[in-house]
C-alpha cells in the first residue's frame, strides 16, 4: 500500500487478507475479525458487507441494495454505503 | 478488542474499552484466547511481560491439550486465537495447532520475534490457515535493538518481516517504545511502511514483572512523550489508508487508567505454557490468586466460575472512588496488577488514575525519569 484508497462508483471493494468476515452465532451478528480487533456489524452493515466480495463495483452493489430496499432513494443508499465502506477502507478493512 | 469505539489496542496488555457482549443467558462471551505456547525464547527483553518465574519446557502442555483448548474456545463463542510465548515458533507443533484453530473457525494470529522464521515454515503456517503475523522490534538501529533484546536479532527480524510479506501474509510491526528508543519513533514508522506492514503498534512498557525491575531504564520523560504523541498524530494523518498506527500513552503520564484487557474476565483468556488459565498475561503477579488448569477443568467452567476470574470481575469488588465513578464500566478501575505492584493493595484504584488515593506512588518514578540510566536486568530463567 502506498496511497490512500478513495472509493468511487467504479471501485470493486473487497476485504483484505487479514480481515475475515463471518456470521457469529453466539453474538447473532456479522463480524469482521482483524488483528487485535473485532468489528461487530449491525444488521444493515452486515447486509452491505456480504456484497463486498471483489466481484461487484460499488455502483452494482448499490443497485442491488436499492432493488432490495426499494422504499429508500438510491442516492441515499449510495451516500450511506460509500461512507460506510470508505470508513472501513481508511482503517484498512476494505481494499479495492 | 472490539473496535466500534475505535480505541487503540495494545498487544502487550490491553485493549479497547468495551463492556463485552453477553449471550441469551446473560453470560459474558469472551473474544479472544491468548495461547502462550512456551516461555522458551532466544531473546531476553528486559520488559518481557512473562512472569518473573518462567515455566520450564518440561512443564509445557502437549499438542492435544492445546487442541482441546482451541475447540472449547470455539464452543464458548471465542473468535480469535493469538499464539505467543516466549517465542511460539520454538514449538514444532505450531502448524498443527494453527491448522486446528483455523479449521474450527478461529481467526489466527502469530505474535513472534521472527528470529527463528524461515520461508518454508511461513509457507506451512500460511497453508495451515494462519491469518496474520506480528513481528516485534526493539529499535530501528541494530546495535541498540540487539542490546535491548540481549540478542543479535535485529537484521534477522527485518528479514523475517519481509518473508512474512513474501508469503503473502498480513504484517503488523510491534514496537515497544521507551526512553532508550523513543527518539527513533519516526524511523520506526518509516521502517513499518518500508516493510509493507499494514499496522504498527506502538506499545509502551507496562511496569510489572521484568519491566518493573527495569523501570528507571525505560520510563520516558514527559517531554519525550509529548514529542512522540506529536509524531504519531502527524503520521496518522499522513499515512491514512496506508499504515494504521495504534498508540498507547504510558500509564504513568495519563490522567485516567487504561481499561485493562477490556475489564477483568470480560473479553480475554490467557493460557500459560503449563495450562493455567489467567484473566490477563500478568495476572500471576497477583500471587494470592489461584488459577485453574485446562488439564483439570473445562475452559467454560474456568471462565464462568473460577475464583480468579470472578475476583475482580464487574464492579462489586471496587473501592471508592471507583465504585461511584461514572467511568467504572469504561476503565474498570484500571489494572489490578499495576495497583498491586505499586501499592501492595490489589483492591485499590490503579494509581494511574488521578483520583486514586495512592496516586502519589507515581511521583518518585516520574521525578527520577530522565536521570541516570541503570543497567538492564535481562529476562532469563534464574534472573528473577
Ligand atoms: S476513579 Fe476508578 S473508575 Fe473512576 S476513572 Fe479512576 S480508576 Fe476509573
Ligand atoms: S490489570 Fe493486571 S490482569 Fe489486567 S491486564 Fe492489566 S496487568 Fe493484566
Amino acid at each position: 500500500m502506498s496511497e490512500r484508497l478513495l472509493l468511487n462508483s467504479t471501485s470493486v471493494p473487497r476485504l483484505p487478507r487479514h480481515a475475515k468476515l463471518r456470521f457469529d452465532r453466539a453474538r447473532d451478528c456479522w463480524i469482521i475479525n482483524a488483528p487485535e480487533r473485532v468489528f461487530e456489524l449491525d444488521a444493515i452493515a452486515g447486509e452491505v458487507i456480504q456484497l463486498v466480495d471483489g466481484t461487484r463495483t460499488l455502483a452494482i452493489l448499490v443497485d442491488e441494495l436499492a432493488t432490495k430496499y426499494n422504499q429508500a432513494p438510491r442516492a441515499d443508499i449510495e451516500r450511506d454505503v460509500t461512507a460506510m465502506l470508505q470508513n472501513l477502507a481508511d482503517k484498512g478493512f476494505v481494499i479495492a | 478488542m472490539i473496535d466500534q469505539a475505535d480505541a487503540p489496542a495494545n498487544a502487550q496488555t490491553e485493549c479497547a474499552a468495551a463492556t463485552g457482549t453477553s449471550d441469551s443467558r446473560n453470560r459474558l462471551i469472551p473474544y479472544a484466547v491468548l495461547c502462550e505456547l512456551t516461555h522458551r525464547c532466544p531473546l531476553q527483553c528486559p520488559y518481557c511481560s512473562n512472569p518473573v518465574e518462567l515455566e520450564r519446557a518440561s512443564r509445557e502442555i502437549d499438542t492435544d491439550a492445546w487442541k482441546s483448548v482451541l475447540s472449547q474456545a470455539v464452543d464458548m463463542g471465542i473468535l480469535q486465537a493469538h499464539f505467543s510465548g516466549g517465542e511460539p515458533t520454538v514449538r514444532k507443533d505450531l502448524e498443527e495447532m494453527v491448522e486446528h484453530a483455523s479449521k474450527a473457525g478461529l481467526y489466527t494470529n502469530l505474535i513472534t520475534s521472527g528470529v527463528l522464521l524461515t520461508p518454508a515454515r511461513l509457507d506451512r503456517l500460511r497453508d495451515a490457515g494462519l491469518d496474520h503475523v506480528q513481528v516485534s522490534f526493539q529499535d530501528t538501529e541494530s546495535e541498540n535493538a540487539d542490546r535491548i533484546a540481549g540478542f543479535r536479532g535485529h537484521a534477522k527480524k527485518q528479514e523475517a518481516a519481509r518473508m512474512v510479506r513474501a508469503a503473502d501474509l498480513p504484517l503488523t510491526v510491534n514496537a515497544v517504545m521507551h526512553r532508550q528508543n523513543l527518539h527513533h519513533l519516526e524511523d520506526m514508522i518509516a521502517m513499518a511502511v518500508e516493510l509493507d506492514a499494514e499496522r504498527l503498534e506502538v506499545a509502551q512498557v507496562q511496569y510489572y514483572g521484568w519491566a518493573l525491575k527495569n523501570r528507571q531504564a525505560f520510563l520516558p520523560t514527559r517531554d519525550q512523550l509529548d514529542e512522540a504523541t506529536r509524531i504519531v498524530e502527524e503520521a496518522r494523518v499522513r499515512l491514512k489508508g496506508i499504515l494504521a498506527i495504534d498508540y498507547v500513552v504510558p500509564d504513568y503520564y495519563a490522567r485516567r487508567p487504561k481499561s485493562c484487557m477490556g475489564g477483568w474476565g470480560r473479553q480475554f483468556l490467557n493460557i500459560t505454557p503449563a495450562g493455567k488459565v489467567l484473566p490477563c498475561h500478568a495476572a500471576e503477579s497477583l500471587d494470592f490468586l489461584e488459577f485453574e488448569n485446562v488439564t483439570e477443568r473445562p475452559l467454560a467452567w474456568i471462565w464462568e466460575h473460577s475464583s480468579a476470574f470472578n475476583r475482580f470481575r464487574g464492579t462489586d469488588w471496587m473501592p471508592e472512588p471507583c465504585r461511584s465513578c461514572d467511568r467504572r464500566e469504561i476503565d474498570w478501575g484500571g489494572c489490578r496488577c499495576q495497583a498491586f505492584a505499586l501499592t501492595g493493595d490489589p483492591d485499590t484504584t490503579d494509581p494511574a488514575c488521578e483520583f486514586a488515593p495512592q496516586r502519589h506512588v507515581l511521583e518518585m518514578p516520574i521525578g527520577e525519569a530522565g536521570g541516570e540510566i541503570p543497567e538492564f536486568v535481562y529476562r532469563r530463567i534464574g534472573n528473577g
